[in-house]
């Protein structure tokens, strides 16, 4: 199963699919969003019925779990390389972390280039085409790319 | 081909013509009421919460394709997403906790202004048009997004197990806003002189709601452990605003808080003149052909 919006992962790499429970025909898979608004999630839902039904499970089960909330540090490490393949920039693991601080500073440049790997590359907007996503620029191969921001 | 042909449907699932068309936003989270809620207050509190992400949504989109930027666009549209995924499951919850049939399609779409829990601040005005403009939007979003951040990172010790989830999400979404609001703030403030004029009065168009926000509301203390008492978010949301304000060079707003009526705001179903007026064009399509899909 890919994700509807970064298709180069499949739901397990992107860290949404939180359960598989398998009990003879039926099926319940436990998913959860990445954000609240993810307009991908129905996409998921109707995709995941399709494909178990396709699969020869007569009863279908999708549920939605809201916590623990889904954070970038569930993308596996498979995923992360895949994203990385694909010209997309990887989020850094964020650990744990504690209140969200105020940052009034221009963000840091720590993100790497996917295609040079130059670290010399520049915020263009936080927001990109997903809301999962910010928008650079490579400052070396003047390439822009997407970043999977850090939640 | 008809270029309209790949939007209809093929396949055996209907397409919304508006709202959502479904009502699986809480499928498989833990729905249990907590133990001794009065309902009637749970649904109260859950409207509050979800009308001001519904509304302030409903406003920021408002800006898409006339934003400063394309990226102003995408950013604004992005945060009107996140705050409707959060008034999509709050007022799921809301419908849930009445008990009675309905959804949060017919609770966004078939209330009258008098039945909108949202506070003042995020309906009001603020631009693309004459109402406002960019700066305005921003002052706005600043204060929203800092108030709302303070409120959500309470909530996650929610006795209720969905406002808590609903927070705990809606904590990392919101420290975004609140960033990218900031960022603006000190842009407009350092640019040319007329953007900080742009800026100062945008803050000035914001501040007679800022006080609402804080407004402790009976409802509020009839749930104890599962509401936040709105007067204690107030030192840290000052703190957060003065620390921006002190880097951009700006100076605190000084104009008088907006009246309530008879002590009736936001909250209570008082709303200023611009709320009918957003109402109408939320709303006019789902009340036009109601039940309608494609």
């Amino acid at each position: 199963m890919l994700d509807p919006e970064l298709p180069v992962l499949t739901l397990a790499d992107l860290g949404v699919l939180r359960d598989v429970h398998e009990d003879g025909d039926h099926v319940v898979v436990t998913i959860t969003p990445t954000y609240s608004g993810c307009p991908a999630l129905d996409e998921m839902r109707a995709d995941l019925t399709r494909s178990l039904t396709a699969a020869g499970y007569t009863s279908v089960e999708v549920r939605t779990v809201l916590a623990p909330a889904w954070t970038t540090d569930w993308i596996s490490d498979d995923g992360l390389r895949k994203l990385a393949e694909h010209g997309i920039a990887p989020p850094s693991r964020i650990g744990r972390r504690g209140p969200v601080p105020l940052n009034l500073e221009p963000p840091a440049a720590r993100v790497a280039c996917p295609r040079c790997g130059s670290l010399r590359t520049r915020e263009l907007s936080r927001f990109g085409s997903t809301a999962c996503k910010a928008l650079r620029a490579c400052g070396d191969c003047k390439e822009p790319f997407e970043h999977v921001k850090e939640i | 081909m008809n270029a309209y042909e790949g939007l209809v449907d093929t396949g055996e699932e209907r397409h919304w013509a508006f709202g959502t068309g479904f009502t699986a936003a809480l499928s498989g989270v833990d729905r249990a009421l907590p133990a001794e809620v009065d309902t009637e207050d749970l649904t109260a509190y859950c409207l509050m919460l979800g009308d001001d992400a519904l509304i302030l949504s409903q406003r920021l989109a408002e800006w898409c394709s006339r934003a400063p930027e394309l990226e102003e666009d995408v950013a604004l549209a992005n945060i009107a997403l996140d705050l409707l995924g959060q008034a999509r499951l709050l007022l799921t919850r809301a419908a849930e906790a009445d008990g009675v049939a309905c959804d949060e399609d017919t609770l966004a779409f078939t209330r009258d202004e008098h039945e909108f829990r949202n506070v003042r601040l995020v309906e009001i005005d603020c631009g693309p048009g004459p109402g406002g403009d960019f700066a305005a939007t921003i002052a706005r979003l600043l204060v929203f997004s800092t108030y709302r951040l303070a409120l959500l990172q309470r909530l996650t010790g929610s006795r209720d197990p969905v406002l808590a989830a609903v927070a705990a999400k809606g904590v990392k979404e919101v420290a975004y806003h609140r960033d990218h609001a900031a960022q603006w703030t000190l842009r407009l403030a350092g640019g040319t002189e007329f953007s900080r004029e742009r800026m100062v009065a945008g803050l000035e168009r914001v501040w007679p709601f800022v006080d609402e926000l804080f407004a402790p509301h009976p409802v509020e203390a009839r749930l104890p452990g599962i509401a936040v008492d709105s007067a204690t978010l107030r030192a840290e949301v000052d703190e957060v605003l003065d620390t921006v304000f002190a880097a951009a060079s700006l100076a605190r707003p000084e104009v008088s808080p907006l009246a309530t009526v008879a002590g009736r705001g936001g909250r209570d179903g008082v709303h200023t003149e611009a709320m009918g007026y957003l109402l109408a064009e939320m709303q006019h399509v789902h009340r036009s052909m109601p039940g309608a899909t494609w």
